[in-house]
């Protein structure tokens, strides 16, 4: 196989990766839709630690994200 | 070359260049927006506080909004011992927002899109972390990374994990705001460049250019969601990682 | 744009371009080719690029902290701050006032119960002066009165003895006379008198 080739089949692996973070992300908010329903008083408060989480969530599919450009430009 | 999704994140240097010792520190696009951003946080505030008005204006409304956004966070995170934080990251939030908020004009350049600039100031936070920790606690700092209540057994373990946890931290910080304006920002141009290319085919490719302008305008809206977002996480992060050196026994 | 435009670009990068050109959309090759042959790296992970991006961020940052730290915020914060304490003066102020009002009103009230209790005073007074006065007229009157029917009752009862003595008189004249015209015997005064159960 063709080096380029596999790495642009190498990147396109790597951004399956990015579906892993959507999942979390959803997690994190349908959980806290939940839990936000249940208990609308205390939903605001939680709010902020539901977006940490979405954000550190999200961070982990970035990196895939960033894989996928490391071996698209520089490898 | 218009429709070239990474085009937007080339850096030409503005004025001639200038090496110091090998290295290039030319005055660029990237630096020239800079620039902007520290002009446009500082207009807008100075002519936000101009007034001094008991009930305050539109503009002083929005700057007092933004003040106490970062207020508040500061002081729900860190406490009252937070103060001395308070500037820093009230500017690392602003320069990060105003530079997301920027780089959404078409044809602007988005500042921190790219990963030294990101990465510069988690490292910054960081270290800012470290010596904090050190110069308040000494190196009973350290016990940030011993547990309370872990069995002796696994302690090294956790202490590992725990280590590398922080290590990861300055790496997660930096590039995932890299990587949200980055990949929006690629994203964005993808679907335009879909526009452009479609319309050039005819009738049949103007009616089709319209699903992905439809996208284009949604994934705009998202786009300034995301900066914002991006933004507040960036700087609630900052505080969150701040407090740990604050309050190392958690 | 490019500044620095080299057409020949390497082998790998070439392929990449091509990939990106076909999601960009259909380009001319030859356009996209020479256009892509000016970044032979991504831009945002060109390392050429990165001194100068740290050091222009390094100025601008502190920069930015400077004007953040000694002019921004402490404009802002002075402003909220002057709002928060005309708010607190303004809640001092008006529980100040309230709390004049209640003294005024319990000042009201206190002054309306002493009023009331002067008038219930001067009332009685009046009321007790009233009947002292009648009562000591009265008893004047009664005593006088007294006094006057004392007097009559006197008078009466001399004349009565007055009268008694003299129908003792008359009657003792009387049964003389008629003792001394039916027997012809004399009776003394004395006798007669004592006759007729007067005094002798």
């Amino acid at each position: 196989m063709d080096a380029s080739a596999a790495k642009l089949i190498g990147a396109g692996i790597a951004c399956i990766g990015m579906g892993g973070a959507g999942i979390g992300v959803g997690h994190i908010f349908g959980n806290y839709l939940a839990g936000a329903l249940r208990n609308p008083a205390a939903a605001g408060a939680q709010f902020t630690n539901a977006l940490i989480g979405a954000a550190l969530a999200e961070g982990l599919g970035i990196f895939s994200l960033v894989v996928a450009l490391l071996l698209l430009f520089v490898a | 070359m218009a429709n070239d999704p990474i085009h937007q994140f080339q850096i030409h240097d503005l004025t001639e260049k200038f090496n110091i010792g090998g290295y290039d520190f030319s005055f660029t696009n990237s630096a020239l927006f800079m620039g902007a951003i520290v002009a446009v946080i500082t207009g807008f505030l100075l002519l936000a506080s101009s007034k001094r008005a008991l009930v305050p204006g539109k503009t002083q409304s929005v700057g007092e909004l933004w003040y106490e956004f970062v207020h508040n966070m500061v002081r729900q995170v860190l406490g009252p011992e937070g103060k001395k934080f308070f500037p820093l990251v009230f500017s690392l939030f602003s320069f990060v927002l105003v530079a997301n908020m920027l780089g959404m004009f078409p044809y602007f350049f988005t500042v921190t899109s790219h990963v030294i600039v990101t990465a510069s100031l988690a490292v910054f936070v960081v270290a800012l972390v470290v010596v904090v920790g050190l110069w308040k606690h000494g190196l009973g700092w350290f016990k940030l990374f011993v547990p309370h209540g872990v069995p002796l057994l696994i302690l090294p373990f956790i202490s590992l994990i725990e280590i590398i946890s922080f290590l990861s931290r300055p790496v997660s910080l930096g590039l995932r705001l890299f990587g949200n304006m980055l990949a929006g920002h690629i994203v964005l141009k993808v679907f335009a460049g879909f526009v452009v290319t479609l319309g050039a085919l005819g009738i049949g490719g103007v009616l089709g250019a319209i699903a992905p302008l439809a996208m284009a305008v949604a994934l705009t809206a998202l786009e300034f969601l995301v900066a914002f977002l991006q933004a507040f996480v960036f700087a609630i992060l900052t505080c969150v990682y701040l407090n740990d050196a604050l309050h190392p026994g958690h | 744009m490019s500044g620095t435009t080299t057409p020949e670009a390497t082998a790998p990068a070439e392929a990449v371009q091509e990939g990106m050109g076909g999601m960009s959309g259909m380009e001319g090759m030859a356009e996209g080719s020479e256009a892509h042959g000016g970044h032979k790296v991504f831009p945002p992970l060109d390392s050429s690029t990165f001194p100068s991006q740290i050091l222009w961020l390094a100025v601008f940052f502190s920069l930015l902290y400077l004007l953040m730290s000694k002019l921004v915020l402490p404009r802002i914060e002075a402003i909220l701050k002057q709002r928060h304490d005309h708010i607190q003066n303004d809640i001092a102020t008006a529980q100040r006032l309230q709390k004049d009002t209640q003294a005024a009103v319990a000042a009201y009230e206190k002054e309306l119960a002493d009023a009331k209790a002067r008038a219930h005073g001067i009332a009685e007074e009046t009321r007790g002066k009233l009947q002292a006065e009648s009562d000591a007229e009265r008893h004047a009157l009664e005593a006088s009165l007294a006094k006057k029917i004392a007097a009559a009752e006197g008078k009466i009862n001399a004349a009565r003895d007055k009268a008694m003595a003299e129908v003792h008189d008359v009657a003792a004249d009387s049964a003389m006379a008629i003792v001394e015209k039916l027997t012809g015997a004399k009776v003394t005064k004395a006798a007669a008198l004592k006759a007729s159960g007067g005094k002798a």
